[in-house]
């Protein structure tokens, strides 16, 4: 069996058949994949397509179905609190909180990970400066930018060091300033600390500018993966993301616009999803 | 061999200093909110000061309610900081569907605090709130005269009271969040649920007034034993009427069963 720090090219994340149904619709279809340790492993996808699904089944908020999935070693549904432990999470709102300050939402968080007093000033201010934060430590996140905003809760993500990064969307709203800011930061969290790190978007120049591996999602199910260069290749020479991404499901993910019908579907489908 | 129950001891205090580290956190979110803006607190002073001044000081008058040797206002004080305590803590779930919606409540589950702490936690930071409400009574009730009992201990019994029957009700809240997930059904159902507790209790009438069947039911409403606790621990010379043992025994037991409920049901308010 893989414990974390045996082997270190184990896949630090390992899918099996997971799937998750609502009711009558099955949000995951039997997903299966594993994401190499200190990889940018991006999940790709229209909404409604099971990337929130898969990622709230991954970081234990929502117990699958069926099928399994292994992060640093545990298992999602019988050691959910080791896997907790491992990872670091943003979840796709806004999870900051804007009554507190940046400095007060890192301490909480300090606490709620168990990071002892000893190291505790030190890692939160560590986090705060790696995040270019340094300076707004006491104001209130209510006054933050949006860029800001998601740099502090990636800050309060990597406070206990997880080896496993989830960002759900972690740019969707963001500024192409504060686009590139967050990206950089995320490069050079895993070039500084290894981190892997698995995101969901839909931005496909962010999955082809940040992501080592992507993963396409269509209606619940994985239809494509691989290296974004790669997977352009094979398609043709001058093939961008997108029209791999047209090429496997039949849609379009930047347009987004689909007929009433679609709309009305992944509507529904992301309300029972809430 | 022997080395090992004390391997277990230690990790079992480990485990408690997390606990406690980790429960004192998820208080002390909400505690640092309260301080940034305290707005909060005293405009949840003046409805208790209106059913103090108004609704008390008019009732009294009338001496339509059988208090024995006791004044109306004295009976009435304690029976209105109970009250506050359970409008204040019944509308506490209205903040997790809140924050769920933001997404704040995300990031405390998938941080390796335990299910337990997150709710324990919750009921610690609504005692804080409830506290504010025992001032304010304290305060009037001192300037109506009414014959307050100053004495530490008892002052002390007071605020702890406040605080468990704080966190029954807010706990229970949070199970009732849980449940309904919208803000407007939570609205809903926390107005259809006040009311209910709060006439059928010993709060604003003796328990000796009230027809048989509404007896029954006040005779297991938390809230009664919370209010009779409350009245033996402030007005001079008035005694418990169920007693302190079964007063805090009951509202332990109700403590006890909504965390039990409260942290089984947490998780499923983000699926």
């Amino acid at each position: 069996m893989d414990k974390p720090g045996v082997s270190q090219t184990a896949p630090i994340v390992e899918v099996q058949s997971l799937t998750r149904r609502f009711g009558g619709i099955t949000a995951v279809d039997r997903l299966s994949f594993d994401v190499a340790r200190g990889a940018i492993f991006g999940l790709l996808g229209t909404n409604g397509a099971g990337k929130s699904t898969t990622i709230k089944m991954l970081t234990t908020l929502l117990p699958p179905t069926s099928g399994s999935a292994r992060i640093a070693g545990f298992d999602i549904a019988d050691e959910p609190q080791e896997v907790r432990r491992h990872i670091g999470y943003v979840a796709q709102m806004l999870s900051a909180d804007g009554e507190l300050t940046g400095y007060e939402n890192l301490l909480i968080s300090a606490k709620l990970y168990g990071i002892p007093k000893s190291l505790r000033s030190e890692r939160i201010a560590g986090a705060l400066e790696f995040m270019e934060l340094g300076d707004q430590a006491d104001r209130l996140v209510g006054q933050y930018s949006g860029g800001m905003i998601r740099r502090l809760e990636i800050a309060q993500a990597m406070l206990h060091h997880p080896e496993m990064l989830f960002l759900d969307e972690p740019t969707v709203g963001l500024d192409p300033a504060a686009k590139m800011a967050v990206w950089e930061r995320i490069r050079v969290l895993r070039q500084e600390y290894g981190t892997t790190v698995l995101m969901t978007t839909h931005d496909m120049n962010e999955a082809d500018q940040l992501c080592d591996f992507v993963a396409f999602m269509h209606m619940g199910r994985l239809v494509a993966m691989g290296r974004p260069a790669e997977l352009k290749r094979q398609l043709g020479p001058d093939a961008d993301l997108d029209e791999v991404f047209i090429h496997y499901t039949g849609t379009s993910i930047a347009s987004e616009r689909g007929d009433y019908q679609d709309v009305r579907r992944t509507r529904r489908t992301a309300q029972r999803l809430e | 061999m022997s080395a090992e129950p004390a391997a277990r001891r230690s990790a079992l205090s480990s485990r408690a200093a997390e606990f406690i580290l980790q429960t004192t956190a998820v208080a002390e979110a909400d505690i640092r909110k309260l301080r940034h803006d305290p707005a909060e607190l005293f405009t949840r002073m003046i409805q208790p000061a209106l059913w103090l001044l108004i609704f008390g000081q008019v009732l009294a008058r009338t001496r339509a309610v059988p208090t024995g040797t006791m004044g109306y206002l004295d009976f009435i004080a304690p029976g209105i900081l109970a009250q506050s305590v359970l409008f204040v803590s019944i509308f506490y779930g209205i903040s997790l569907i809140w924050e769920r919606d933001l997404g704040i409540v995300h990031k405390f589950l998938v941080s390796p605090a335990s299910r337990v702490s997150l709710i324990v936690g919750r009921g610690l930071s609504s005692g804080v709130r409830a506290s504010s409400q025992a001032l304010v009574i304290y305060f009037l009730a001192y300037f109506l005269g009414v014959k307050l009992r100053l004495d530490p201990g008892c002052v002390v019994g007071v605020f702890v009271t406040v605080w468990l029957g704080s966190a029954i009700f807010s706990t229970f809240s949070l199970i009732v969040a849980c449940i309904v997930k919208t803000r407007e059904r939570f609205m809903g159902i926390g107005q259809v649920l006040t009311m209910p507790l709060f006439f059928a209790s010993n709060a604003i009438y003796p328990l000796a007034m009230m027809p048989p069947w509404l007896k029954t039911i006040s005779t297991m409403n938390p809230l009664s034993y919370q209010v009779d606790a409350l009245r033996a621990l402030m007005i001079e010379n008035s005694v418990s009427s169920f007693g302190f043992a079964t007063d805090f025994s009951v509202q332990a037991v109700f403590l006890v069963i909504v965390i039990a409920i409260a942290t089984r049901i947490f998780p499923t308010i983000v699926r």
